[in-house]
């Protein structure tokens, strides 16, 4: 099996809003894949329902081989996730949220002193141990946040806008960690408003009002849309999707007149 | 995987220990509000009628007349809390809430009761209150007919007649709370009552926090079981529980002085018991409840019920078989029957096995309900 996610007509509705439409994405093993898209159109619903924290309305998708309707408990096993807010302890410290974590994975003794000792150190948290994490600024915060996740040594990465509010170092390096798991062969998925980073990811998603409207590298995607960089990519994209839905209300109104 | 895992579970446990140690003033409140609770309902529902202030209108001045008084006053029912020279003043002092009940004694009382002649003490009570008239009316009644008995008895011992004989007398014995004094009767069932609705409290906001604050979706993306969850965040509160429910226990013991009769190693391991069913019950008000405000409203909300159909407020043998069915998803209902069971009989277990199952089953049913409805979803 080659794709660690492969979904077909993912569909979610909120009552009678559709959030995710008819998503269909495989995202192969060991890559980044770059989920882009404007506010509100779906990105942070997608990996929910990847999760198993949502359960989607119809369609069919499997992580890491396992169904994501059945299957849940397993793939949680499985993947490390960060939500789009910051969702850890905020009374309790930076040790204390890394030996909570440990211990719900069942990661105990001399591995457990071993993986925290590493992750503190990757992460760049030494000297911060007894700091709550409350009182951690954005960019540490995330930091953390990415250390807990990453616990268990997961196949699966998934991050929903993990550098959103975070400074450039921050940003800088939590990216060579991404890629330093990609090489692994560790699969990351992940969410960013920021086309530098985007460029830098193996294949890309464009979602818009839950549809998904491209795929493809970023050279690809620049290429087929004849445009100098991604941020026109995007802009581009949601231009003509927006004259597209306009143009339809039109025909609409027209045929109703 | 299917199995219990003992390193999630105690993860749980030591992650609540260490917030609820952070967090001291909700800890305080834990430990504080029963006592609080309990010192506040405890004298409210006294609903004992004595020390009546009585105003008395003593127009006869006489030693018989002061003698008939110090009878009133010795029953402790009633205080003399004035003397008056007429109706008008008797009027006022019952109007701006001064007496609630006055004696009025007539100018010939001595000269009359010495000379045999039927005399008439006259008493004036405040109606308002049909709780203190009754009790008012009802004790000088009997004042004044143990009087006139006695006042017999001493006539007929003079003309040589003997001793007076009644012909019927009622010889009432009460059991268990011989005095007949309401507090002992209401301050188990109000331990009961304040120890249900605060430690349900407990685990319910410690699982809607995590919903409210967010933590609880990072939580659902591990392998946790909602088992093991639910148990790591009832246990810390046991012994918070078991703490506060020593508190009002010494306090009811002695503070109000509601003698324990029974054995206190077994009051102590049923409301054990009865910690963790109002435990759970708070986890199951969890899986309904979206924020800490929706807890605590149902808490609040399952008070009234608690009071009405537990049998703290009024007796449940004679309610409508279909109430009393009600009153049995009220885990207050079997806990009040042990409460009052070990206090005022003094009985054991051989009396009480019917309610410690039924809690226990309570207990069961509300912790597998709160495991089923409990999903690792976000709504
Ligand atoms: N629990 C929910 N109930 C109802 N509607 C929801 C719920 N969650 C999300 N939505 C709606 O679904 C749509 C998609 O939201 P989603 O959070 O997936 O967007 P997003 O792409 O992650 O946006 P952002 O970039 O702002 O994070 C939005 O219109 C949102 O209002
Ligand atoms: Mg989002």
């Amino acid at each position: 099996m080659e794709y660690a996610i492969h979904c077909e007509n993912l569909t979610k509705r909120f009552g009678d809003r559709i959030a995710v439409n008819s998503l269909s994405i495989s995202i192969r093993k060991g890559s980044i894949y770059g989920f882009l898209g404007p506010n509100g159109s779906g990105k942070s619903t997608t990996i929910r329902m990847l999760c198993g924290l949502l359960v989607p309305t119809s369609g069919k998708g499997t992580v890491l081989g396992y169904d994501v309707m059945t299957q849940s408990e397993e793939i949680k096993q499985r993947i490390g996730y960060m939500s789009q807010k910051f969702s850890l302890y905020e009374d309790l410290t930076v040790e204390e949220n890394l030996d909570f974590y440990a211990g719900i994975y069942g990661i105990d003794g001399e591995r457990r002193k071993q993986r925290k000792k590493e992750l503190i150190a990757m992460a760049g948290l030494t000297g911060r141990e007894k700091q709550l994490a409350g009182s951690l600024s954005g960019g540490w915060k995330q930091r953390l946040a990415l250390s807990c996740a990453l616990l268990h040594q997961p196949e699966l990465l998934i991050l929903d806008e993990p550098t959103a509010g975070v400074d450039p170092v921050s940003r800088r390096i939590f990216w060579n960690v991404i890629r330093d798991l990609a090489r692994q062969g560790i699969t990351v998925l992940v969410t960013t408003h920021y086309m530098d980073e985007a460029q830098t990811c193996d294949w890309i998603g464009f979602i818009f009002f839950g549809n998904l409207l491209a795929q493809g590298t970023p050279a690809e995607l620049i290429a087929r849309l004849q445009v100098d960089n991604l941020e026109d990519v995007f802009v581009t994209l949601v231009q003509r999707e927006e004259e597209r839905q306009a143009a339809a209300r039109n025909r609409r109104t027209e045929e109703r007149a | 995987m299917k199995r219990f895992s003992m390193s999630r579970y105690l993860s749980i446990v030591r992650k609540e220990i260490i917030q609820i140690k952070r967090d001291r003033p909700s800890l305080g409140i834990a430990l504080m509000m029963p006592l609080l609770l309990m010192l506040l309902f405890g004298y409210a529902v006294n609903t004992d009628v004595n020390h009546i202030r009585t105003a008395v209108w003593d127009q006869s001045k006489s030693a018989a007349s002061r003698e008939l008084v110090d009878n009133f006053v010795n029953t402790q029912y009633f205080d003399v809390a004035a003397y008056t020279e007429s109706y008008a003043e008797i009027e006022r002092l019952i109007d701006d809430g001064t007496v609630d009940a006055a004696i009025v004694i007539p100018p010939d009382y001595a000269r009359k009761r010495d000379n045999n002649e039927p005399v008439s003490v006259q008493m004036l009570i405040n109606g308002s209150d049909p709780n203190i008239a009754r009790t008012a009316s009802a004790n000088a009644q009997l004042i004044v007919q143990n009087k006139a008995i006695a006042l017999q008895e001493r006539r007929m011992q003079k003309e040589g007649m003997g001793k007076l004989e009644q012909p019927i007398q009622l010889q009432a014995r009460v059991l268990f709370n011989p005095n007949m004094e309401s507090i002992v009767f209401n301050i188990p069932g109000l331990i009961g009552l304040i120890m249900q609705n605060v430690t349900m409290i407990l685990t319910a906001f410690s699982l809607v926090r995590e919903k409210e604050r967010g933590t609880m979706e990072q939580l659902i993306v591990t392998p946790i079981r909602p088992f093991e969850l639910m148990l790591g965040k009832i246990t810390p509160y046991v012994f918070i529980g078991l703490l506060s429910f020593t508190i009002v226990l010494v306090l009811g013991i002695y503070w109000f002085g509601v003698p324990l009769k029974g054995s206190f190693p077994l009051l102590m391991t049923l409301s054990l018991l009865f910690l963790i069913t109002t435990l759970s019950l708070g986890i199951f008000l969890s899986t309904v409840a979206k924020t800490q405000l929706q807890a605590m409203q149902m808490a609040f909300a399952l008070i009234l019920p608690s009071v009405l159909l537990s049998g703290f407020m009024f007796p449940r043998d004679t309610m409508p078989t279909v109430i009393q069915w009600l009153g049995g998803l009220v885990p207050l209902t079997y806990f009040l029957e042990i409460l009052r069971g070990i206090f005022l009989k003094g009985v054991g277990l051989d009396s009480l096995w019917r309610d410690t199952l039924g809690m226990a089953a309570f207990f069961v049913l509300i912790l597998t309900i709160a495991i089923l409805r409990f999903r690792k979803k976000i709504e």
